[in-house]
């Protein structure tokens, strides 16, 4: 009896662990064969191409700044779009609204994030564009703008959900010491509740913009995937082509161990190390914060 | 509405298709007299024609299963060079290169024309334009000419629509009438030509947007877009693309559809080829706006 309970434990541990490992190794493996079918395009396309502003695969153009700069350009409308939305009605769920209207509003948002982004890109081709062309008399609505716009949607319910969370597990005592110092609902709001859920704010921050950079239906439907450099000022409301897009609509086409097969595994490599670096800079700056707190209440 | 339906059982079928267990290898399958199962993917312009002849053929002979899927006619060669497929549809000729990697992979591709195909030009039923040469037509989508009051239409700026780079049609229409057949001539499209992964799409923004000027197969043309007369210069005469014209070669941008398998097919994929070019299965090619390769 005695013994069958210690293999049982000696079991589980290593069930466990063999788990928590794995997510490592994966992730481990998933680079290795990234940087595996990637790397040879280095050799096989000179870096002047690669750094050109023409994308045309199939006549040898390999230009990856014109992808590159569409995904920043789309990604960083989608967040001027969603943080401030998102954080806004995350601190309305939780703070402002009454406990039956929440009970409400937090179901329904998570059930908006669970909308297929093909659905929001159909949407997008058949409303959303043709509205913003009208609207802002624009050459084409398939535009950078009507993806960001989308992609701020997607981002929106992640940020909502996750920033509620935090704001809620923010101890009930801080607003009462708060409130009872003579605070307004509004400063405790934007001066104690909220910066205490910073970190978590952050990690929803992170967590949407993370969502938006791989998004990849939605923004091939909407964004008109043209591959020009986005540079001009007016780039925003033009036609853009996103890293994703590009190695979604041609991966198919392509026969293994071709140039542009590993172009495209290259593009994979480059969007792996892009949402890498958020992730690290979102955990750095978290882990900074907590010294900070820890620093402060000792 | 119809390419939408269509669309819809393409995806059923790819889902379907996905589904299968992948580990059978096609050998087995079409070895059985009974029951056989021909994988058929490729060009987006061939397929709703594919589904199309292979319901009519289900229900000819039901022991022998099709399975259609999209995606482009270099979807379809890459899955025949990869040896994944049994029937590959292709709205353009294989390639030199795309022949020699087949080669370096041990298929040997087989070339059958099964019907011909216009390819309409087409914009905004508010366009005024009517008529374009082919010249004109390279100029605009070369990004030559960037407004519309340059071919004598209202002053707007024109939006270029073109299907993605995996597209026969994409390919078959840059060597025919942006580099107008000249095989050295090294123009490309306009880098602002937005790429769109569909038929559908070109159809949808065509119909909504009165800057836009597309492409499409003669079949994938709706009433609601308006379809622009083609010559092959000044001199004209502009024709508009339809069945008679295309066969009588009077249309200037018209081109065959093929379909490749690996090896002169033998089973239940030769008699499918052999039923293909009966009057028959040819018939449904006019029914669907594309052009017989025989008079049905």
């Amino acid at each position: 009896m005695q013994m069958t309970k210690k293999w049982n434990e000696f079991f589980l541990n290593w069930l466990i662990k063999i788990s928590g490992y794995s997510a490592i190794i994966f992730v481990i493996l998933i680079f290795y064969f990234l940087l595996r079918e990637g790397l040879p395009a280095i050799g096989e396309v000179s870096i002047s191409n690669l750094f050109s502003v023409r994308w045309y695969p199939i006549e040898d153009y390999f230009g990856l700044l014109p992808l590159i700069a569409g995904s920043i350009i789309v990604t960083i409308g989608a967040a001027l779009f969603a943080i401030p939305i998102g954080l806004c009605a995350a601190i309305f769920i939780s703070e402002v609204s009454p406990r039956w209207a929440r009970d409400i509003l937090k179901p329904l948002v998570e059930v908006l994030g669970g909308i297929p982004s093909v659905v929001l890109g159909f949407i997008g081709i058949l409303i959303l564009a043709p509205y913003l062309r009208q609207l802002l008399d624009l050459p084409t609505g398939l535009s950078a703008l009507a993806g960001s716009i989308l992609l701020g949607g997607l981002a929106i319910p992640t940020i909502v959900s996750v920033a509620e969370d935090a704001l809620d597990s923010v101890p009930r005592s801080y607003r009462d010491g708060a409130l009872a110092l003579g605070a307004t609902e509004w400063q405790t709001i934007w001066r104690v509740t909220f910066p205490a859920a910073r970190s978590g704010v952050l990690t929803a921050i992170m967590l949407g913009i993370g969502r938006a950079i791989g998004e990849t239906m939605a923004v091939m439907m909407v964004t008109g995937n043209a591959a020009v450099l986005p540079i001009k000022l007016n780039s925003l409301f033009l036609p853009v082509r996103t890293m994703t897009a590009t190695i979604a609509a041609e991966m198919g086409e392509v026969a293994k161990d071709s140039t542009h097969y590993h172009v495209l595994f290259l593009i994979g490599v480059l969007l792996f190390v892009i949402s890498l670096g958020i992730n690290i800079a979102a955990s750095t700056t978290m882990f900074q914060q907590r010294k900070r707190a820890e620093r402060i209440l000792s | 509405m119809k390419n939408t339906l269509f669309l819809v059982i393409a995806l059923l079928f790819i889902l379907i298709s996905g589904c299968k267990n992948g580990t059978e290898s096609s050998q087995e399958i079409t070895s059985s007299p009974q029951f056989s199962t021909i994988e058929n993917i490729g060009s987006d312009t061939l397929v709703n024609l594919a589904l199309a002849w292979a319901e009519e053929y289900h229900q000819l002979y039901p022991y022998v299963e099709i399975s259609v899927t999209g995606g482009g006619s270099g979807t379809g060669i890459a899955a025949l060079i990869n040896g994944i497929v049994d029937i590959a549809n292709a709205s353009r000729e294989i390639k030199p290169e795309e022949i020699q990697q087949a080669e370096d992979n041990g298929v040997n591709p087989v070339e059958f024309i099964v019907a011909k195909d216009a390819i309409a030009i087409i914009v905004n039923p508010n366009n005024p334009v009517n008529q374009l040469t082919i010249h004109q037509l390279s100029d605009i989508y070369s990004g030559k000419i960037n407004n519309w009051s340059e071919v004598g239409g209202d002053d707007r700026v024109i939006v270029r629509l073109s299907r993605e780079t995996n597209s026969g049609t994409h390919v078959f229409f840059l060597e025919n009438v942006i580099r107008m057949g000249d095989p050295n001539d090294k123009t490309i499209f306009s880098s602002d030509t937005l790429l769109l992964p569909s038929s559908e799409g070109i159809t949808a923004e065509t119909r909504d947007n009165p800057n836009a000027i597309g492409y499409d197969g003669l079949g994938y043309v709706t009433p609601d877009v308006k379809v622009i007369a083609i010559a092959r210069d000044e001199s004209g005469p502009f024709i508009m693309p339809s069945a008679v014209t295309v066969t009588q070669g009077q249309y200037p941008i018209a081109r065959d559809l093929y379909m490749y398998t690996n090896n002169q097919p033998t089973g239940a994929i030769a008699d499918y080829l052999n039923w293909i070019m009966t009057p028959e299965a040819q018939t449904i090619v006019t029914q669907l706006g594309f052009v017989p390769i025989r008079k049905p």
